[in-house]
């Protein structure tokens, strides 16, 4: 909406006294300041001299992740640093009321500038950005300021994202590296899938793990080498799965929980204090829908935005096009998942967004944060008997008030077995107040 | 049947003797049942000793134990870790009540259960669920405990005290720090400790069910279980009024102490093991000597010698004292009434102070300060004259009216003068005080920015005390405790409530008194120093940092912040009494001719009676203390206003100029629109809350058009978010959100057939300068969780309407409506809708239009009559005069014209900024900063809703701007507390530092 002129300060109307007199106080009075652009650029230079550090949200995604830059010339390293010395210093650096992930991820990145491992004038950061209507999307500017305070203003910070925000002449995903780049969310999702279901079941401790890493590294070497055509990526798929279910495994099926949340605190064990992790010592089977799902329901939200208002009518093709690819692929790795008829795989994305259409929880048009998404994996845990669920959110996490926590009470009255915790994640929540409620969601579990 | 034949008939199937032990946050519980008779119980608190705990009550149970084998298992919060550690089997607490509800009482609906620090409610019918208290929930006990602490009595006093109460307060129910920040100024007024004491109560009710409930409602067969239930007869009794449960239906079981122990107890007889008396009791103690791993930080001292170099290097910072006794000459009386504690000064005219006092208000001021008064004028010879007085905290008003002072001032001037006595090189003041914590930075000889702590992080001071009365030490001794633990334990540095939770932490994993003691301090000072004022370094405060205010009078407390800042600071030996000192500076400054301070005669007359009304001046009802001094001076407090105050002493307001106020302006505007109901067929309910603030003519216009008749809800009070609070599914939600479930409520209730609340992931696309036009997730899909979690909106005969709709595109907005209103009514043509849109996009536009010319009024206006001018900067919504709590009066009262953030951020260029600029309501408040920073007739204070996550973005962005201006940042943040006080301090701190930074260009 225009109304008015900007020089006559806006109210649009001649008899305004209010804006002449504004005019004259404008010319008397001060000069405008500008806004400090504190954006450093990526240069293509720096693509050859500096280290791109990365966060890991997801510890086997993001190995496989690392060789595509890697291969396309990135010096990409994963950060290790963890536990409470990353988040104390997100803290130290990052506004509270920030959410938990930016504490997390800058908190990170600080740490490990500070570390003297790096040298700072040498090294830029990488994070994956949304670019929703949800905080989460001003990581980057939180990140900046979390930077400068801490004395490293000279880092430049590159994100992925395809939302066209912040552009870098040193950095640029190309369609060969998203398609690679999602071959191998392929890859670490059927991975995550498998070692969810073997491990807590095997009978020879640690066989599970071995056989991750011997699979990971198999398929950083393959990356490095080029080897990406699809075919060749179903055949390693297939493989991976045939080497998963010769795992010797326990006859008893476990309580399976469900894992949805926050992309972060969901995937993150930083972030989610070790969650799988502990339900693993609890003797539970996770189950965690896929990284796939959410950059799915990034790329369909754009179709959303024609449905339902009327925008992006130009390009509504192309993302109807991306949809179909995705389901193609996700149908792929159902299918291999399953075609042993040892391990269970989960919807298609045809069956998720009926889900949410049918099941009447959350309106389709919520597409803020992990919007219908969140949802809808919840509801489908449950269709697929896995009625025990723990919901991640940050503390305070705006969208999760409306597709998490909101949604409880809907879901529970179409499925009244439904098991759900609802976890907060801050950095001063306790652990043994986590815990204390996921003992109770046990407990129930086993009831 | 009852409980016991039912114990007895459970007893006969499983086992014959079994035992239960349930440690909670602040207990122990244990029982031991034989053959359906409770042969032993105990409940004790166990200070943080837990293992040892454990021990000592097995022991106590040994004759009924010894000899024989028996089933038993472990409960509680604090349970978990020790049973790990003895490696004996333990259940979860809240399904421990879940066992004991099935054997004891079957027919129970719903489980409320309070325990030190937590609250559980457990549905049983209809699918059992399970609620327990979150990350925020605050304490319930504890809770309890703190608010005696507060009224300076004792649980079973507190209770007697409900008892008798003859009204009941709106206290904030969400976390104790809340509801303290409620509780203080109504000490501070003087409202009766008897009603206070039962508000106490209602406001852990009213937590209980929105809280905890979230969407179900509490009725039927309702069973009370643990130990405040258990003692506290006023709780009981609130509990029964407010859920309406007979005597039948509200069950308060004898056995409702032990409770979670029974179910541990039952529990046990399901696992294979038997123990004997030793095999158990040597489990525990084996456990008791297991390692921890709580993480830990470095001690706060090495040993004694460094201790002492500390000690001798801060007792530097003296100030000089002599006698009362004996001294003739002037002097000047200095009161600092805090929220806990009071403190006189007396000082002569070069400073050398005379005599001091610091110590708890025991909930009336007035009577302290009457105390100390008289023992001057006692101990003073006749020489004494007392030549100026002044008065400064949260009861400066009732103290200078009670006693005749002859000046009051902000608090935050009064320690910037005390401190510039002190050093007149100081460049940053910290106090934390009993619940406040105040930083002041200087530049150029007056006040550059003030920042005070948010509600939700105070309580600094006195929860440190709380904690050592609850520990069973008194406060000194606690202190002392920490200085040289050798394993201080890390307790993060949120707010106070979320240490709670990680004392309990470092309690399961066996950290003692003393690393616990030393944690506390560091947490406060982490809490203060990255919570509150966002440092990294000293650098950043200053390089001549004054600490002040009883909490730095703690050495461990000190110690933690030098070592956290890695710098050294000056805390003057007064460090409690800066506040009175500064008011006496200020006294001396005053320079009355004859001071009015009341006289050792007049104070021997002196008398004091407080009783409280309602004000029904305007809907804000708020409730007021008359207070009555020497039997006739009458003083309100509680008001918001000054015609509330008028009104309360039965005099005629005048109806004398207002200042303009585009708060106010809208209000009553939308008001207008409320009225202008219509007629139709059908009426269309839309709830006055988040985006209708500013769509409402929008909606209120299509609707007319298309021959609805519309019914809008008023404006937003506590009898409103009290219709909804049963169906609130997330605690943490903001409070704006939280209030349309009252208002979806109202509009129930008048019979509307449909209710309308869309869903708008955009907004209008107000400027192309931004990055997107977003609203922000609560106010563009709250809908959904009330279309989820309120049975009424599903009752046959109404209608939820809450369509995806583009309100910045007409056809598609059309488009849109007709598709909703066909489905719902039937018979719209898409020609007539998309008129109506026209129209009502017409409408909007036109309103807007108003609202900034109305803005270009008020602006010229003040410049005409040479006002200052306040931005008050908020979102659409914070007009509600529920919401904004009445901020717009009081800034108004204090001589600021106020325009709202729409009005001006058109009148400049778009404002560059360095944050993801995508939402429309967001985008305004850069711009208005702009406007501000480019004139200097301008504040701005920035309104921020508790729990708003983007305004962590925001509010950082718009001090930036306003700082590279050269400008002052003001933030208020407001909730569903009732409480001006601190946004009191807050604006009077504002227009002090005005005042001197005007005085100076002069």
């Amino acid at each position: 909406m225009e109304i008015g002129c900007t020089s006559c300060a806006g109210c649009g109307l001649e008899s305004c006294s209010g804006c002449e007199e504004d005019k004259k106080y404008i010319e008397t009075e001060k000069r405008e300041i500008e806004t400090p652009d504190n954006r450093v650029i990526f240069t293509k230079e720096m693509k050859k001299t500096y280290t791109l550090l990365a966060p890991t949200m997801l510890p086997m995604h993001f190995r496989l992740f690392q060789e595509v830059f890697r291969k396309n010339g990135y010096n990409m390293e994963l950060l290790e640093n963890e536990g409470r010395k990353a988040v104390d210093c997100g803290v130290k650096y990052v506004h509270n009321d920030a959410c938990y992930p930016s504490i997390c991820v800058i908190g990170q990145f600080i740490d490990a500038l500070q570390s003297g491992k790096y040298d700072v004038n040498k090294v830029a950061v990488i994070y994956m950005q949304t670019g929703g209507g949800c905080r989460a999307s001003n990581y980057v500017s939180l990140m900046r300021k979390a930077f400068a305070r801490a004395g490293f203003s000279q880092v430049p910070i590159v994100t992925i994202n395809i939302a066209g925000l912040e552009k870098h002449p040193g950095f640029k995903v190309t369609v060969p590296m998203y398609r690679d780049l999602l071959n191998c969310c392929l890859y670490a999702d059927l991975m995550m899938t498998l070692r969810n279901q073997c491990r807590v079941r095997e009978v020879k401790k640690g066989q599970t793990d071995a056989l991750c890493d011997h699979w990971v590294k198999k398929l950083g070497k393959e990356i490095w080498d080029g080897k990406m055509k699809y075919s060749r990526v179903k055949e390693n798929m297939r493989r991976m799965a045939a080497d998963f279910a010769l795992i010797e495994r326990k006859p008893e099926q476990p309580v399976r929980v469900g894992i949805v949340g926050e992309i972060y605190v969901k995937y993150s064990p930083l972030g989610n204090n070790y969650l799988e992790e502990f339900l693993y010592k609890e003797g539970a089977e996770a189950v965690v829908p896929g990284l796939l799902d959410f950059m799915y329901y990034c790329v369909y939200n754009n179709r959303l935005d024609f449905e339902l208002y009327g925008m992006r009518s130009d390009s509504r093709l192309i993302w109807k096009i991306v949809c179909n690819y995705f389901e193609k692929k996700k149908n792929d790795l159902n299918e291999i998942i399953r075609e042993r008829g040892v391990f269970y795989g989960f919807s298609s994305y045809a069956h998720l967004l009926e889900l949410a259409k049918e099941k009447h929880c959350v309106g389709m048009g919520m597409k803020m944060g992990e919007g219908w998404l969140l949802t809808s994996e919840m509801l489908e845990l449950c269709e697929m008997g896995v009625s025990n669920i723990v919901c991640c959110q940050p503390f305070g996490c705006l969208p999760n008030h409306i597709v998490g926590k909101g949604m409880m009470r809907p879901i529970k009255a179409r499925y009244p077995e439904a098991n759900i915790v609802a976890i907060d994640f801050d950095p001063g929540a306790s652990r043994i107040n986590q815990e204390n409620r996921l003992k109770l969601m046990m407990s129930n579990a086993r009831k | 049947m009852d409980w016991t034949e039912r114990l007895q008939d459970y007893c006969k199937l499983h086992s014959g003797f079994l035992m239960g032990l349930d440690i909670g946050s602040t207990t122990a519980k244990i029982v031991v049942v034989e053959d359906g008779k409770i042969l032993f119980s105990k409940y004790e608190r166990h200070f943080s000793q837990v293992r040892q705990k454990a021990v000592e009550l097995t022991q106590e149970a040994e004759s009924f134990l010894k000899g024989r084998t028996f089933t038993a298992s472990i409960s509680g919060s604090a349970g978990l870790g020790l049973a790990k550690a003895a490696g004996l089997p333990f259940v979860q607490e809240v399904f421990a009540t879940g066992q004991v509800v099935e054997v004891l009482e079957p027919a129970t609906d719903v489980v409320v259960e309070l325990g030190g620090e937590d609250a559980k409610v457990i549905f049983f019918r209809g699918g059992m669920d399970e609620r327990m208290n979150g990350s925020c929930a605050g304490g319930t006990g504890a809770f309890i405990d703190q608010m005696a602490t507060l009224l300076n009595v004792s649980v079973e006093q507190l209770d007697e005290l409900a008892l008798k109460h003859e009204r009941i307060y709106p206290i904030a129910s969400r976390c104790g720090v809340f509801a303290k920040s409620d509780i203080q100024p109504l000490l501070n007024q003087g409202a009766k400790k008897e009603d206070i004491a039962a508000s106490v109560y209602q406001a852990v009710v009213d937590q209980t069910i929105a809280g905890l409930a979230q969407g179900r409602r509490i009725e039927g067969h309702v069973m009370f279980l643990g130990g405040p239930l258990f003692y506290c007869q006023g709780l009981r009794d609130r509990f029964q009024q407010t859920l309406k449960l007979s005597d039948e239906d509200a069950v308060f079981p004898e056995y409702g102490r032990f409770a979670v122990a029974l179910g541990a107890a039952f529990y046990g007889t399901g696992q294979d093991a038997r123990y004997t008396y030793e095999q158990w009791l040597s489990a525990l103690e084996n456990a008791a000597s297991v390692s921890t791993k709580t993480e830990h930080a470095q001690p706060l001292f090495e040993d004694e010698a460094e201790y002492a170099a500390f000690l001798e290097r801060h007792s530097r910072a003296k100030v000089p004292a002599r006698d009362l006794e004996g001294y003739t000459g002037k002097a000047y009386l200095g009161i600092d009434c805090g929220s806990t504690t009071t403190k006189l000064v007396l000082i002569d005219p070069e400073g050398t102070i005379l005599y001091s006092y610091y110590g708890n208000n025991k909930g009336n001021p007035v009577d302290v300060v009457r105390e100390h008064l008289g023992v001057i004028y006692e101990k003073a010879d006749a020489g004494l004259t007392i030549a100026g007085s002044a008065v400064t905290g949260y009861g400066e008003e009732l103290i200078q009216r009670a006693f005749h002072l002859d000046g009051g001032l902000v608090e935050t001037m009064a320690h910037y003068s005390a401190a510039r006595f002190f050093n007149p090189d100081v460049d940053f003041i910290m106090d934390i005080g009993g619940q406040d914590m105040k930083c002041l930075s200087i530049r150029n000889d007056s006040i550059d920015s003030i920042i005070l702590n948010e509600a939700c992080s105070s309580g600094c001071g006195s929860f440190i005390e709380t904690f050592a009365r609850a520990l069973g030490y008194p406060i000194a001794e606690f202190a002392k405790l920490g200085l040289f633990s050798r394993n201080p334990v890390d307790l993060g540095s949120r707010c106070t409530v979320f240490m709670n939770s990680s004392v309990k932490q470092a309690q399961k994993d066996g950290a003692d008194v003393t690393d616990i003691s030393a944690g506390l301090s560091m947490s406060i000072v982490k809490n203060a120093l990255f919570k509150v004022l966002r440092v990294q370094s000293a650098k950043d405060l200053g390089e001549h940092i004054v600490v002040q205010g009883g909490t730095f009078l703690n050495d461990a407390v000190l110690r933690s912040f030098e070592r956290e800042l890695g710098a050294e600071v000056t805390r003057p030996a007064i460090a409690g009494l800066m506040g009175a000192f500064g008011a006496a500076l200020f006294a001396k400054k005053l320079n009355v001719e004859t001071s009015s301070t009341v006289s050792a005669e007049e104070l021997k007359t002196f008398t004091h009676t407080s009783e409280t009304v309602t004000c029904n001046g305007c809907t804000n009802h708020c409730p007021l203390t008359i207070n009555t001094f020497f039997g006739d001076e009458k003083y309100v407090s509680g008001n918001k206003c000054e015609r509330g105050g008028l009104l309360a002493l039965g005099k005629k307001p005048e109806t004398a100029a207002k200042l303009p106020n585009l708060y106010r302006y809208k209000r009553e505007k939308l008001l207008k629109l409320k009225a202008d109901r219509g007629e139709g067929p059908y009426t269309i309910g839309i709830p006055m809350s988040l985006g209708v603030f500013e769509l409402a003519p929008m909606w209120h216009t299509i609707f007319r058009k298309l021959g609805f008749k519309v019914e809008m809800t008023g404006f937003s009070d506590k009898r409103i978010y009290t219709k909804g609070q049963y169906t609130i599914p997330s605690d943490t939600a903001c409070y704006p959100a939280k209030l349309m479930h009252g208002h979806v409520e109202s509009l129930l209730e008048k019979g509307v057939d449909a209710v309308f609340y869309p869903c708008l992931t955009y907004n209008y696309h107000e400027s192309n300068a931004t990055d997107n036009f977003y609203n922000c997730p609560v106010v563009a899909y709250y809908s959904e969780v009330l279309n989820g979690n309120m049975d009424s909106l599903h009752q046959d005969g109404v209608k939820f309407l809450y369509p995806y709709l583009a309100v910045n595109d007409k056809k598609q907005l059309a488009k849109g409506l007709c598709e909703c209103l066909n489905e719902a009514f039937g018979g719209f043509a898409l020609s007539a809708v998309e008129g109506a849109v026209e129209a009502g996009h017409k409408a909007y536009e036109d309103w807007m239009t108003d609202v900034r010319e109305e803005g270009g009024k008020a602006l010229a206006w003040a410049r005409q009559n040479g006002k200052r001018i306040m931005v008050l900067a908020g979102r659409p919504y914070h007009v509600d005069s529920g919401i904004c709590q009445g901020m717009d009066q009081l800034i108004e009262s204090l001589g600021f014209v106020i325009v709202s953030e729409d009005c001006v951020s058109n009148l400049v260029t778009p404002q560059k900024v360095n944050v993801l600029n995508q939402w429309v309501y967001h985008a305004r408040l850069y711009n208005a900063a702009k406007y501000v920073g480019l004139h200097d007739d301008c504040q701005l204070v920035q309104l921020v809703s508790f729990g708003c996550g983007l305004d962590a973005i925001t509010t950082d962005e718009v001090r930036a701007i306003l700082e590279r201006y050269g400008k002052l940042y003001t933030q208020i943040k407001i909730d569903e507390i009732n409480n001006l006080g601190a946004a009191k301090i807050r604006l009077r701190s504002l227009v002090g530092a005005l005042e001197e930074r005007e005085a100076k260009w002069r």
